[in-house]
């Protein structure tokens, strides 16, 4: 019986058989389930956005946050080196924008502009306008990302209609050390920077973390760092520089400030 | 053929008796990384008996067509179908834990315990058993995840399961967590100490000195 196993028919016939079977088992798992992730994937952007916006606190049904989402966030696209919202692309052509695939053809980023370490920016990048029920403009919520100590750590920056005023951070997406860099996730570290200014009266990036226990409550700018995970603060802080600059929101933040967003 | 005291000898002798972690030393790699909280290690844990059951059994099930020459990669792509099966299901299903989790669901493939079992047992035994044989090794594999998670999370985070037992006083409680039992190196002083103890209850496990 084994003799004849090791003919080179034979061996053909099982591993081609073998590869037939194996393929259409993992091809339908992969197909059936497509729908399933897809929602999944949806659903947890959604949630990670208005938890930026404080308009859920911890997890909810999926039913209520696609309800909130849709009755509060607008999806819209931003031409970054303009500031200029994309008008040709509305609502719905927005929420399809695959921002992640976006960012991976985009334009390279020299090294002294790269501040985040990003290596690659996207021409256009996703904001989510958040409206009360009465459809007032009340947040402007940034997705921005940058690297860490291990990781490229991702996060939803929530801002007031001022385009200064941070309403929430929310990290949803790292891999920095558990307890140590991970706890940029811990709700009671975001908590600080809520209140907090971006710029100072010169319209330059003020916000700065500084090491733990030095920020002085008070000021309008600074935020305790993280206690044995400097190098992930600093990516923090690299993050907010890159994305508050020019080769970032700096542009349509600026727009904002004039007032942009309050006649459209 | 197979009688009961084979069974249970099939099944739960790689609990502590042939313990895959600890006495076979196979599929550490997976134990430092995914411990750090229970609720991964768990669904690690569940995720790699599945698989090492199921591979066993189909292994088993054709292991008199299996060409000798090529064996390897049957066994190797049996196992590769099956974890993105349930790598798929995880993120069907359990998103937020298959984030976690995230690369570590895939490198199932290349656990040591699967493809160990396979070979060794599997390729010799039949399907009924061979299950079985998975099913205890993923056994005694879950329960050295399942310690080692159980320290590390209440030692690092105060928590079991994400449940706060010792309140942390980042948050107004009393508990300063050990963050060394947080990287991946408290780990292999966890699992050391268990086959410590375990050998110093099962002497025959020692490996006898040259």
């Amino acid at each position: 019986m084994s003799s004849n196993n090791d003919s080179i028919s034979k061996t053909l016939i099982v591993v081609i058989s073998l590869c037939l079977v194996c393929a259409i088992v993992v091809s339908t798992a992969a197909v059936q389930l497509r729908p399933t992730q897809q929602a999944n994937k949806k659903l947890d952007s959604q949630i990670n956005i208005l938890r930026s916006v404080g308009l859920v606190e911890g997890s909810a049904p999926a039913a209520r946050v696609a309800e909130l989402f849709n009755q509060h966030i607008e999806t819209r696209l931003v031409n970054l080196s303009t500031g200029e919202i994309d008008a040709s692309c509305d609502r719905s052509c927005a929420e399809n924008f695959d921002y992640r695939k976006a960012l991976k053809e985009g334009r390279a980023l020299a090294q002294p502009d790269d501040v985040a370490s990003i290596r690659r920016i996207s021409e256009f990048a996703p904001v989510y306008l958040t409206y009360d029920t009465e459809r007032n403009l009340k947040a402007i919520v940034l997705p921005v990302h940058g690297y860490g100590l291990w990781s490229t750590m991702h996060a939803f920056l929530a801002l007031e209609v001022d385009g200064n005023t941070i309403i929430g951070l929310n990290y949803y997406e790292q891999g920095e050390t558990p307890g140590l860099g991970g706890e940029i996730e811990n709700p009671r570290w975001r908590a600080q920077f809520v209140g907090k200014q971006l710029t100072n009266e010169a319209g330059e990036l003020a916000l700065s973390i500084l090491k733990p226990g030095n920020a002085d409550p008070q000021s309008a700018h600074q935020v305790d760092g993280l206690s044995g995970a400097t190098l992930t603060a600093n990516g923090v802080q690299n993050t907010f520089t890159f994305w508050i600059g020019e080769n970032g929101f700096g542009p349509f933040l600026a727009k904002v400030r004039q007032g942009a967003l309050s006649n459209g | 053929m197979a009688n009961a005291k084979e069974i249970k000898t099939v099944l739960f002798g790689p609990v502590f008796a042939n313990n895959p972690i600890a006495l076979q030393v196979l599929g550490i790699c997976s134990a430092l990384a995914v411990t750090t909280q229970m609720s991964t290690a768990l669904v690690m844990c569940l995720a790699l008996t599945f698989v090492t059951a199921f591979s066993n059994l189909f292994i088993s099930t054709i292991r008199n067509h299996i060409p000798s020459s090529v064996r390897i990669i049957v066994q190797m792509t049996i196992i590769a179908s099956l974890v993105i099966v349930v790598d798929q299901f995880l993120k069907a299903y359990a998103y937020d834990l298959s984030k976690q989790l995230s690369v570590f669901v895939g490198l199932i493939i290349t656990n040591c315990i699967v493809m160990g079992r396979a070979e060794a047992y599997a390729m010799k035994s039949t399907p009924g058993m061979s299950f079985l044989d998975g099913i205890g090794n993923g056994l005694g594999y879950s329960v050295v995840l399942l310690v080692v998670a159980f320290i590390r999370e209440l030692g690092g985070s105060g928590s079991v399961f994400g449940v706060q037992i010792m309140p942390l006083i980042s948050e107004g409680g009393w508990y300063q967590p050990m963050g060394i039992l947080l990287m991946p190196p408290s780990a292999f002083i966890i699992i050391a100490c268990f086959i410590w103890v375990l050998r110093t209850f099962r002497p025959e496990q020692v490996e006898k000195k040259a």
